[in-house]
C-alpha cells in the first residue's frame, strides 16, 4: 500500500511525456522501494554498504536492466522510464542507496555502447542480474573532470594490460566485481586515453574505503592500482579513443545526477508538508502559519520548474539529441533547487530535522555531492558557455 | 488446468474520500488494483508455476469487468505473470454483486476453467460476495478466505485452510471448484502446488511486475465482451441509502497502567 500521496502537486499521469507502462514501472519501483529498501536502509546507512542481496532482489525485477539492450538481459526504456525510476527509489530518502545499487548505471553504458561482443556477453548479463556490481573510475587524487590530463597509466605486456596509478572517490569502489577504468595509453592529452574494465579480482588492485559527509550506504573508496593485470579483451572500444566515451558517459551521468536532485527535493517537500500538517506550535499546526506555506509553495515552484527542464531535456534526449549546454545547465539547475528544498526541509522540521534519522537530515548532508559529483558547478558553468559560444 | 483470476480497479484507497452529493466523487480518483485480487493472482500464479522447470501447470486468465478503455489493472496482472485476459465491457459500478457474479459465471463456463481464484472481497465496497455468488451460479463446492492451499493434482482436489474465529479450518474440496483468498495466501509457504518443491520460499506479498513483463504484457491476448454477449443484463438490486464519512478519531490518551486502561474502558469506553 503506497503513503498517502494526497500533497503531490504535480500528477504525473497527466502528464503528456508518462504512458501506462510508465506507471506500472513506478508502482513496481516504488513497492519495491517499500518492501526490500525502507525497512533496512537506516541500518545500510550505519553498515557504510548495501547488501549484495538488494542488488540481487534489484535484478530480479528488472530495475538494473533498464535501459540496457535485451540480447543481454536488459529491458528497453526512455528517459522517461529512467527518471521515473529514479526518482521512486529516491522515495527512501537516501542518495548513497540510487548511487550504489545503479553505480553500472555509469560503469556500464560504455561497455554496451562500444564494448566487443565478448566483453558484453561477459560482463553485462551477470550485473544486470545484480550477481556482480560495476562502477566508473575515472577522477584521480589529482583531478576528476579534467580527464585529458589523467596520470593513471597502462601499457601492453603481452596479452595483458598492466596499469598503475590510483582512482579516487569512486562510488561502488569497495565492492565492484568490474570496474570502468580511465587510464592514459598513449601519449598526453585527450588522444591518450582508453577505458579498460578491471575485474575486481586483478591481481595489484586494492581498496581502502572513504568516509564522507554523505551517502553513507554508498562503499566509495580509493584504488590503488599497482602493476595491475587485466586482459586486452577487457579494452572498451579502440585503443586511445576512450576520451570521446567519456565525455559522452558524463551527459548520461549529469542528466542522472538533475534527476536525484529532482527526486529527493520532491522528498523534500512531501516530508515539510506531512510534518507542517502534523505539528502544532501555539496551538495551530504549523502549515496554517502563512510563512510556512510561502516556504513549501517556493518549494513546489523550483520543483516544478526543474522537473519541466529535465522533461523538456529528456525528450530531445529519446529524439536522439544530446544538448551539453543545456544538460549542464539542468544539473545546476536541479542541485540549486535541491539545496534549496533540503535548506527550507530541515528548517520547517526545526529540532526533528536535525536529529539523525529524519530523512531531511540525510538529504541535506547529500546535497554537496550532487553539485560537485560528475562535474562541478563551476565547471557545469564553463562548459555551458563554450557550448554557447559565449 | 485453467484458472480463472476475478480482478478488479478500485479507487485509491490511500487517497481522501471526496463526496458529491449522496456519493463518493470518484471523478478524479487514481483507479488501482483491488489488494487481495494481487493476492488472488499470486496465488493462481504460484499454483501454474513449477520453480526450478519452465513448464507451466496451468493457464491463468484474468478477467475484469470495467470499461474496456480503463483497464490498467488488467494490463498489470498480465505484467505479473497472468497468460492472458478477458474483459467484460460495462459500467461495473452502476452493477450489483449478482450481476458480476453472473458475468464471471459465464466467462468460466465459456473459457472451460476448472478453478475461479477470487480476493476476499474488493477494498472499496468490501462486499464479500461475488465468489461465492458465483459458485452457486455455477454449482460448484466453495472455500472463501483461503490462507492456505495445497493442490493434489493426483486426486485433482484442493486443500484449503480456513481462517476462521476459533482457528483454522481445513477443507478438501474436488475441481472445478471456487476459492477466495485471504491476505495470508502470499505468505511464503502458503501455496503448495505438487511440483514446486514443497519447502519452496516465495517472496513474502505478492511478486512485483518485472520490467521485462511490464514490456510483455500489451503483447499478450485480451478477449473483450459485453454482458450482452454473454447473456447478461446488467442491473442492479441495491439502492443506496446514504453516504457519509465516517467520523473523525478522537484523540487518544496515554495511561499509567493496565488497571487504568481497564477502568477507562468499564467506565469511559463502556466496551468491558
Amino acid at each position: 500500500m503506497g503513503a498517502r500521496c494526497y500533497h503531490r502537486f504535480v500528477p504525473a499521469p497527466r502528464s503528456p511525456y508518462y504512458t501506462e507502462d510508465h506507471e506500472a514501472l513506478r508502482s513496481t519501483v516504488r513497492r519495491f522501494v517499500e518492501r526490500e529498501v525502507v525497512p533496512h536502509i537506516d541500518q545500510w546507512e550505519r553498515d557504510g554498504a548495501l547488501p549484495r542481496a538488494l542488488y540481487l532482489a534489484a535484478g530480479e525485477i528488472g530495475l538494473l536492466g533498464l535501459g540496457f539492450p535485451e540480447e543481454y538481459g536488459g529491458t528497453p526504456g526512455d528517459q522517461f522510464a529512467q527518471f521515473v525510476a529514479t526518482e521512486e527509489l529516491c522515495r527512501a530518502g537516501s542518495g548513497g542507496l540510487v548511487a550504489s545499487l545503479m553505480s553500472h548505471g555509469i560503469g556500464m553504458p560504455p561497455v554496451a555502447r562500444l564494448g566487443s561482443p565478448q566483453l558484453k556477453a561477459q560482463v553485462l548479463p551477470p550485473v544486470l542480474r545484480g550477481e556482480k556490481i560495476a562502477a566508473l573510475a575515472i577522477t584521480e587524487p589529482s583531478g576528476g573532470s579534467d580527464v585529458a590530463n589523467l596520470r593513471t597509466r597502462a601499457r601492453l605486456d603481452g596479452d595483458h594490460w598492466v596499469v598503475d596509478g590510483s582512482k579516487t572517490l569512486i562510488t561502488s569502489g569497495m565492492q565492484a566485481d568490474y570496474i570502468t577504468t580511465a587510464v592514459r595509453t598513449g601519449g598526453e592529452g585527450m588522444e591518450g586515453v582508453s577505458l579498460l574494465v578491471i575485474p575486481g579480482d586483478a591481481p595489484g588492485l586494492s581498496r581502502t574505503p572513504l568516509q564522507k559527509m554523505g551517502w553513507w550506504c554508498s562503499d566509495t573508496a580509493t584504488l590503488y592500482f599497482e602493476d595491475c593485470r587485466v586482459p586486452v579483451g577487457n579494452l572498451v572500444g579502440m585503443v586511445n579513443q576512450g576520451f570521446a566515451a567519456i565525455m559522452s558517459n558524463f551527459n548520461g551521468e549529469r542528466l542522472g545526477i538533475a534527476a536525484v536532485a529532482i527526486g529527493m527535493a520532491q522528498v523534500c517537500y512531501d516530508e515539510a508538508v506531512a510534518y507542517a500538517r502534523q505539528r502544532e506550535t501555539f496551538g495551530r499546526p504549523l502549515i496554517t502559519r502563512q510563512v510556512i506555506r510561502h516556504k513549501l509553495v517556493d518549494m513546489a515552484q523550483d520543483i516544478g520548474a526543474t522537473r519541466a527542464y529535465l522533461e523538456a531535456i529528456a525528450w530531445r534526449v529519446d529524439r536522439g539529441q544530446w544538448p551539453i549546454a543545456e544538460v549542464c545547465m539542468l544539473k545546476n539547475q536541479a542541485t540549486q533547487c535541491l539545496e534549496h528544498c533540503a535548506k527550507e526541509a530541515v528548517q520547517i522540521l526545526g529540532g526533528a530535522g536535525y536529529v539523525l534519522g529524519a530523512k531531511v537530515e540525510r538529504i541535506y548532508r547529500e546535497t554537496k555531492v550532487l553539485s560537485i559529483g560528475g562535474g562541478a558547478e563551476e565547471i557545469m558553468k564553463d562548459l555551458a558557455s563554450r557550448q554557447l559560444g559565449l | 488446468m485453467k484458472i480463472l483470476v476475478t480482478v478488479k480497479r478500485i479507487p485509491d484507497p490511500d487517497e481522501s474520500l471526496k463526496f458529491a452529493g449522496n456519493a463518493i466523487d470518484t471523478s478524479s480518483s487514481k483507479w488501482v488494483a483491488n489488494a487481495f485480487d494481487e493476492y488472488a493472482v499470486e496465488t493462481a500464479l504460484r499454483m501454474a508455476e513449477h520453480i526450478g522447470n519452465k513448464d507451466r501447470l496451468a493457464e491463468v486468465i484474468v478477467c475484469s469487468v470495467c470499461p474496456k478503455d480503463k483497464r490498467q489493472h488488467v494490463t498489470q496482472f498480465l505484467a505479473m505473470g497472468a497468460d492472458r485476459g478477458v474483459i467484460v465491457d460495462a459500467d461495473e459500478t452502476a452493477m450489483d454483486s449478482q450481476t458480476v457474479a453472473k458475468l464471471v459465471a459465464e466467462v468460466f463456463r465459456r473459457e472451460g476453467c476448472d478453478l475461479l481464484v477470487s480476493g476476499k472481497l474488493s477494498q472499496d465496497s468490501e462486499g464479500n460476495e461475488v465468489a461465492q455468488r458465483a459458485a452457486g451460479l455455477l454449482d460448484l463446492p466453495q472455500a472463501s478466505f483461503a490462507a492456505t492451499l495445497r493442490w493434489d493434482r493426483g486426486a485433482n482436489a484442493l486443500t484449503v485452510g480456513r481462517e476462521v474465529d476459533d482457528g483454522v479450518e481445513t477443507k478438501t474440496i474436488p475441481l472445478p471448484a471456487v476459492v477466495s483468498v485471504d491476505l495470508r495466501i502470499v505468505l511464503p509457504h502458503s501455496v503448495k502446488n505438487g511440483a514446486t518443491a514443497d519447502d519452496h520460499k516465495y517472496s513474502d506479498g505478492a511478486r512485483l511486475a518485472s520490467l521485462r513483463g511490464i514490456t510483455m504484457a500489451k503483447r499478450k491476448k485480451v478477449d473483450v465482451h459485453t454482458p450482452a454477449a454473454l447473456g447478461v443484463t446488467p442491473s442492479s438490486h441495491v439502492a443506496v441509502a446514504g453516504v457519509t464519512a465516517p467520523e473523525k478519531r478522537a484523540a487518544g490518551q496515554i495511561v499509567d497502567s493496565a488497571q487504568t486502561l481497564v477502568n477507562k474502558l468499564i467506565t469511559e469506553a463502556k466496551v468491558l
